[in-house]
């Protein structure tokens, strides 16, 4: 049978980790490099194209892991897209980038920008007036002040 | 090679905590009843296996920190992990060793502590930081996305994956280890407070405390310590994605793949009549349909009508998850060995309430990474 703990919880004590600073830093590579400042300077998505697959990679990364093959040409793809796959987030958790509970509901999509073979990530604009749907076009809002990250875009909305 | 098989399993009382007991008192709770069950004393063990998500407990050199309750002491002792698929992949690093021939008698101990961490925010940390984590919201999310693909490519419904998990949960009942012992109905599942699109409490597995662990014996001491050895028939593995947006929503390619090299090398043409039942590392509602079409047992989007038919229910013609499967038990380290030993003790008979009749031939899986998925083939006869 399953056994039951013996102490109330109230009589076990715990030790919790803090509040603790990870000092991470995360090297993105020449491709990520580039991904990054097209988007932040011009508003760009670019891939990059495997010479045996044919396949357009996004986000870009030098090597196609089923080919095993090093990615050069680089393809401009999206702006425009086209939703895969998606799901609303509703329930409370801890973002372990910032320690804080992410705040929810928010749309989570999986969107093919025009001319990409995989899937782009980001977050889909929860609105009562445009019940996401897959199938559906949609587009990238971008934030005012760019940094070159994933973040200088908002979200996607409906096109 | 060696032939192989497993001669002893045990299994903690997996809950939602364990508070009466540290991890490393969790672990010993799990080896001692495996070497009660196969008669044996942490003496005759040659070496020892150990698996776990650590990134959940943050302790990183568990095979170290745990050598106390995990019997490794002056033994070659060994730490697999690999995301969820750890404990599948504990199982077939237990038949890889022991069929070298390196190893005769070898301890493989899954397991893990879900209460001592925040779980979505711990598995977040297994994706990559700079493109997977901005949006990703752990496991839920993932198959959240993977289940609106799956509807709307074969109209599927909510209330066909609440059929699976009824079957689960009331299997568990009769499970003295499994976490989650209440039966629920279709209607309580659909109430259930939805957690991330079309995903609702009831549809996905709890975070359990628990450990299992599982003696591996070559052919050379198998039926010494065991009257009905349970023999490994085979494993695949496929692992075919890095970034989440490279996915395949349709099928879970990664088991169509390793299923189907498995059963080719086993000659096996009609898994469902030939294989006499499975425990599958189906996580959440939606996989009990979705991934048995990948498994063979069914054509593309009729893995539901299998479900409602009953086939699959104890008693069906392939049961799948007597144990209730990890719908109501998933100590993740630990959840894809659990596969293994409940496998492994439905071969040796020694499956308690739960115990199927006849079983010849049972496969086990393993579910994790980015869609990745590992499969065991057990069988009763000694292989040839
Ligand atoms: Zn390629």
């Amino acid at each position: 049978m399953v056994q039951k703990n013996r102490l109330k919880r109230s009589d076990f004590i715990f030790i919790e980790s803090g509040d603790a600073f990870q000092p991470f830093q995360y090297s993105v590579g020449m491709e990520g490099s580039r991904f990054f400042a097209e988007l932040r300077d011009h508003k760009k998505f670019w891939g990059l194209r495997c010479p045996s697959c044919r396949k357009v990679y996004v986000p870009p990364r030098k090597i196609c892991g089923p080919c095993f093959k090093t990615m050069e040409e680089w393809v401009e793809v999206g702006p425009m897209g086209t939703l895969s796959a998606f799901t609303i987030l509703r329930f409370p958790f801890i973002d372990p980038e910032t320690g804080e509970k992410k705040p929810v509901p928010y749309g989570y999509a999986f969107i093919l920008l025009d001319g990409a073979s995989t899937q782009f990530q980001h977050f889909l604009k929860i609105d009562p007036d445009w019940p996401p749907a897959i199938g559906v076009r949609v587009k990238p809002v971008f934030a005012e002040n760019r940094q070159g990250k994933l973040s200088d875009i908002l979200h996607f909305e409906a096109a | 090679m060696k032939r192989t098989a497993i001669v002893g399993c045990g299994q903690t009382d997996h809950n939602g905590n364990r508070f009466d007991v540290t991890g490393i008192e969790l672990i010993h709770e799990a080896v001692s009843r495996a070497l009660a069950d196969a008669e044996l004393t942490i003496e005759d063990i040659d070496g020892v296996v150990i698996g776990n998500m650590d990134h959940f407990e943050g302790i990183n050199g568990v095979e170290l920190w745990s050598i106390s309750g995990n019997g490794g002491i002056l033994k070659p002792t060994i730490k697999l992990t690999t995301g969820g698929t750890t404990g599948s992949t504990l199982a077939i690093g237990g038949y890889h060793l022991t069929a070298s021939g390196l190893f005769n008698k070898l301890l493989v101990i899954g397991w893990e502590k879900n209460s001592e961490s925040d779980t979505t925010g711990a598995i977040t940390t297994a994706f990559d930081p700079v493109w997977d984590r901005l949006v990703f919201a752990g496991a839920i999310s993932g198959l959240a996305v993977e289940a609106s693909a799956y509807m709307k490519k074969f109209g599927v419904t909510e209330k066909d994956a609440a059929r699976a998990v009824i079957r689960d949960r009331k299997h568990a009942v009769k499970n003295p280890h499994a976490h989650l012992r209440r039966e629920v109905t279709i209607e309580e599942v659909l109430r259930a407070p939805l957690l991330s699109d079309p995903i609702k409490a009831l549809d996905i597995c709890p975070r359990t405390d628990g450990a299992c662990a599982v003696i591996f014996a070559n052919e050379d001491y198998a039926e010494k310590i065991c009257p009905k050895p349970a023999w490994i028939s085979g494993a695949a593995n496929r692992h075919p994605y890095a970034y989440l947006g490279d996915v395949d929503w349709y099928p879970l390619k990664s088991l169509a793949l390793a299923s189907q090299e498995l059963y080719a090398k086993l000659g096996i043409k009609e898994p469902l009549k030939e294989i006499n039942l499975m425990e599958l590392y189906t996580p959440y509602s939606f996989a009990n349909l979705s991934w048995i079409e990948a498994l063979g047992l069914a054509k593309p989007g009729e893995g539901a009508k299998l479900i409602w038919d009953g086939v699959t229910d104890a008693g069906g013609a392939l049961p799948i998850n007597l144990s209730g499967g990890v719908l109501s038990t998933n100590p993740i380290g630990a959840t894809g060995l659990i596969r293994a030993a409940e496998c492994a003790h439905q071969i040796m008979g020694r499956a308690g309430e739960r115990q199927a009749q006849g079983v010849k031939k049972a496969l086990s899986t393993g579910f994790g990474g980015c869609f990745w998925s590992d499969i065991l083939i057990y069988g009763s006869e000694k292989p040839s």
